[in-house]
């Protein structure tokens, strides 16, 4: 085939060109070794967009290879664009979660939109209607300049796409730490709804099918800045675009159900949305899966700009757009429903037997690429790393005792990451589809399927301290504590979709806290029966050589088979036992209670116990199945006081608590021991004899009521007094200028 | 009661109404594109909340202006009843079936969460559910429902009891603490003169069933079956 010689794509590859294309000298002798020749321009933008460590998981994939992903429940694990789950009575439960942390610290707004956008097209592509959006943030200190605008950007970014296409926003996390202050992160997670008979997937089939574009049209926004310097193009008098790209729920919203009313037909063979990389990676997706070539016509592509190249429209990233392989006789269908919605809707090619991605324009050929070793022998490596070293285990009588328990506390449920976060999501809709039964504050977002008895249960966590100090065991904990709080709410956690947020991979220290972390969430999965059906990859989070925490958000989904017996955390009634369930040693190594009142940062995390967990966890499942206990919540960050506060504020009520003595008491208070569940029942001499039957420690620590909550004899404090600490912090800060 | 509700690109409580309409009437609601020029022969026509054609100019503003808007102007002329949530109260107001703008909120921000209103007068077919002073627990979702008119216009909006829902607080006090917006004379919900067209910020729809925590949405919409059957 002659490939077009037209200056614009026949650059001279000099090594310059290559480097800023983010390639290596050896992964572009890899490149010619393919190809057989030297590159076009656009070949070799296509190499490096689907090279790259977003696309390709070059530093991470032998590492990933390594979680477990199968159950009798998955349908569909990892490889797809979102993980698909068999929640019974022929529904499947489709989730992802994915990051857009550089966007959104350079462009807050757009950023965290379009990661929202992404994310929805990720599990609506593959047919399911999206139910529940969650987010996970980690901001900079509080005290660097730029944490309140990327914060209030952030927040107005994902409530305005959210809000706008109509998915409710459940809930989430928010963390401040300074070794975000340069790298923020945002890590959206999206879950769905769909038939388990109608899973829509990415393999292109039958070639002579035609290739459709549908959606939003086709612009210079996203194409990357240091992809796309090059010595023509510096001639080119074009401004450079911003490389972040511009959101519009509005046409998502209409992309969302035109695509959702085709899918209803039988008109689509296969499916992809253009996310990262665009056209390029939609399109070489289908190809490879199907094991088929792609011919395209670029310049049939509906386009918002005049004079693009057909460098440019493969690298794009303008939004809101999806590829499809349709049945040739369901085209006219298929436009008349595109048509209905006014979105774009072209055909843009075929599908070959010719095993190539063929991108032509104006007749002439601008790159011709074999899709098989494009994507099969794209690098992968085993990067050096070196295990984090193990640090000792705190002893207790190192961390001083505060001089109130209730002082200490009231200082902790103003902090930062325990303050309450209802200035965030009170700017997010978390209510429409009228299928919102817990809403954001709770353990677990719990939400229900539809017309059904049935619920979902979501929720997202990670202690990026835990896995700083001891990357295996925060790994585990991180898993483990999506499991408790999905079981804290009565549902039976199903599966996971997990974001891994790291530093730079080519780092061995780094690349070590990524193998530990990995290790800790393959063992906690194992024990757990709880795999990983999605998943992302961030890496390169630092910034001047200063890497982020090692955070490996998790996002756990489990079902209420009876959404009716579900618990929440608020207490309910006065003059219950308070029950503790776990085992308590006073762990105050990497607490919070250490951190914010003492202003340390060390010692090994709590340990992390998988068979406890596991029995713990069912223990209390069963508890909340049976009607046994009023109110459940889980022990994490900040530990017992903090629990026992949280639900006192949510229940607008107190509590009078009595520590054990063969324990110091702001350890027994704040430690934050693992595997543990506060429950509040009428029937405590019950629920203790089954809990000693079960091998499962548990204890009365304290009865509910009154208007004070007191931790012991002498030390208290009003309900309403640690309300206001609680719930003043974040408007506060964001309050000023 | 027959229902219809109407869908323009961009509405996303459409489907929310139509299953609380149709828990309290017993009765399948039609869903009506925008682009259609005739509307069924019901009881009801509701503007359910979203973002029609995403909101872009104005609220409300281009959905005013669709073909199906021009039958329900018409149709509500001739005391068709005509109810608008969130952004089908902004599109009624556009539309000039309503009095006074829905503009930003005072904070400037969006916000979802239950509010306390108190119910100006239950003798209205959209309130009949209620009592006259009860306070009802409703959510709101919006940016911009800070309702604005000309203290003239309030006045006489007044004098004629065309207040149908005003913010308050949990015990039913008229403040500044239970205004979520910043609503002129903390107003959540007007009537036209004839009480046949209501607009309301708050969403009804999202607390008309026990498993969501509430019901006093149902009330209203068993309050309208009743009236219009």
């Amino acid at each position: 085939m002659n490939i077009s010689a037209s200056r614009g794509n026949r650059p001279t590859i000099t090594p310059e060109l290559v480097a800023e294309h983010g390639l290596k000298p050896d992964e572009y002798d890899r490149l010619l070794v393919i190809m057989g020749r030297e590159p076009t321009l656009t070949e070799l933008g296509i190499f490096s967009v689907m090279w790259s460590e977003h696309c390709s998981y070059k530093s991470s994939k032998v590492w990933l290879k390594t979680l477990p992903t199968k159950a009798p429940h998955v349908i569909c694990g990892p490889g797809e664009n979102a993980g698909v789950i068999d929640i019974g009575d022929g529904q499947a439960c489709i989730f992802k979660i994915e990051s857009h942390n550089h966007p959104s610290y350079i462009e807050p707004y757009q950023g965290a939109a379009t990661g929202v956008g992404g994310i929805l097209r990720d599990v609506f592509t593959m047919g399911a209607r999206p139910i529940a959006n969650m987010n996970a943030l980690r901001f900079g200190s509080p005290d660097h300049p730029k944490t309140r605008h990327l914060v209030a950007g952030v927040v107005a970014g994902i409530g305005g796409y959210g809000n706008c296409i109509g998915i409710p926003t459940v809930g989430g996390e928010c963390n401040f730490h300074p070794s975000y202050n340069g790298n923020i992160l945002v890590n959206a997670m999206t879950v769905g709804l769909a038939p388990a008979d109608r899973i829509f997937y990415s393999k292109a089939a039958g070639p002579g099918n035609p290739v459709v574009y549908v959606g939003a049209k086709t612009g210079r926004d996203g194409i990357h800045g240091a992809t796309m310097a090059s010595a023509e193009f510096s001639d080119d008098s074009e401004e450079k675009r911003p490389t972040v790209q511009v959101g519009d729920p509005f046409t998502e919203k209409l992309l969302l159900e035109a695509c959702l009313e085709l899918m209803a037909t039988d008109a689509i063979v296969s499916i992809q949305d253009m996310g990262a990389a665009g056209l390029t990676s939609s399109s070489v997706e289908m190809a490879s899966k199907g094991g088929l070539g792609i011919e395209l016509e670029l310049d049939r592509v509906p386009m918002r700009e005049t004079g693009m190249t057909p460098y440019e429209i493969m690298l794009s990233e303008s939004q809101e757009r999806m590829l499809m392989v349709i049945k040739p006789e369901a085209e006219a269908k298929a436009r008349a429903i595109f048509d209905k919605w006014e979105l774009d809707f072209a055909t843009i090619g075929r599908v070959t037997d010719s095993g190539r991605l063929v991108l032509k324009m104006n007749g002439e050929v601008y790159a011709d690429i074999p899709v098989a070793p494009l994507v099969d022998r794209a690098p992968l490596y085993e990067r050096p790393w070196v295990p984090t070293p193990k640090r000792a285990v705190l002893a207790p009588s190192s961390v001083p005792a505060p001089p109130s328990l209730t002082g200490a506390l009231t200082k902790l449920m103003a902090s930062p990451d325990l303050a309450s976060k209802r200035w965030i999501w009170e700017q997010y809709d978390h209510m429409v589809m009228a299928d919102t039964q817990q809403r954001p504050g709770g353990d677990a977002a719990v939400v229900r399927v539809h017309r059904t008895k049935k619920a979902l249960a979501i929720t997202t966590d990670c202690t990026p301290r835990y896995c700083q100090a001891d990357p295996e065991l925060g790994g585990a904990q991180a898993v483990a504590e999506t499991w408790r709080n999905l079981t804290a709410v009565g549902a039976r956690p199903l599966a996971i979709t997990d974001n891994m947020n790291f530093g730079n991979p080519e780092r061995p220290e780094i690349m070590g806290q990524f193998v530990g972390c990995i290790a800790g969430m393959r063992a906690a999965c194992r024990a757990l029966d709880y795999p990983v059906v999605s998943g992302n990859v961030s890496l390169y989070n630092e910034t001047n050589g200063k890497a982020i925490l090692p955070t490996p958000v998790v996002g756990g989904v489990g079902l209420l088979d009876d959404s009716t017996k579900s618990a929440t955390l608020a207490f309910k009634k006065a003059g219950e036992t308070i029950i503790l369930i776990g085992a308590i040693s006073g762990h105050l190594g990497c607490s919070l209670y250490l951190r914010e009142c003492l202003g340390r940062e060390e010692g090994a995390p709590p340990p992390v116990d998988l068979a406890a967990e596991r029995r713990n966890g069912d223990f209390v499942r069963g508890l909340i199945r049976d009607g046994r206990v009023t109110v459940c919540h889980d022990v994490s960050d900040g530990g017992l006081l903090v629990a026992i506060a949280e639900m006192a504020l949510a229940g607008r009520m107190g509590a009078t608590l009595q520590p054990p003595k063969n324990l110091p008491a702001h350890a027994w208070a704040f430690g934050e021991d693992q595997a543990r569940y506060i429950v509040t029942c009428a029937d405590a001499d019950g629920v203790l004899a089954e809990a000693r039957q079960a091998g499962v420690p548990a204890e009365a620590i304290g009865r509910t009521g009154g208007p004070t909550l007191t931790a012991r004899d002498g030390d208290a404090i009003s309900v309403g007094e640690l309300a206001r600490a609680h719930e003043a912090w974040l408007p506060g800060y964001m309050s000023n200028p | 009661m027959k229902a219809a509700v109407i869908v323009f690109p961009g509405s996303n409580c459409d489907r929310d109404i139509a299953v609380a309409l149709e828990q309290s009437s017993g009765n399948p609601v039609t869903m009506v594109w925008h682009r259609d020029s005739a509307l069924p022969k019901v009881d009801l026509v509701v503007i359910p909340g979203g973002f029609a054609y995403g909101d872009y100019l104005r609220c409300g503003a281009m959905a005013a202006h669709s073909p199906i808007m021009r039958e329900v102007v018409r149709a509500a002329g001739k005391g068709q009843p005509v109810l608008g949530i969130c952004n089908g109260f902004q599109v009624l107001t556009e539309a000039g079936l309503l009095p006074g703008v829905l503009m930003r909120n005072a904070s400037l921000k969006y916000l979802c969460k239950d509010v306390n209103l108190k119910v100006e007068t239950s003798q209205s077919l959209f309130t009949s559910g209620w009592t006259t002073g009860q306070v009802v627990r409703i959510p709101i979702g919006h940016g911009d429902g800070n309702y604005f008119a000309d203290n003239d216009t309030l006045n006489r909006m007044e004098d004629r009891g065309q207040v149908a829902l005003r913010y308050c607080s949990e015990q039913g006090a008229i403040d500044a603490g239970g205004n979520p917006n910043g609503s002129a004379r903390n107003i959540a919900g007007v009537f036209n003169d004839s009480k046949t067209v209501l607009g309301m910020m708050p969403h009804p729809e999202r607390l008309s069933d026990p498993a969501l925590g509430g019901t006093d949405g149902k009330d209203m919409f068993d309050g309208i079956a009743r009236a219009l059957t």
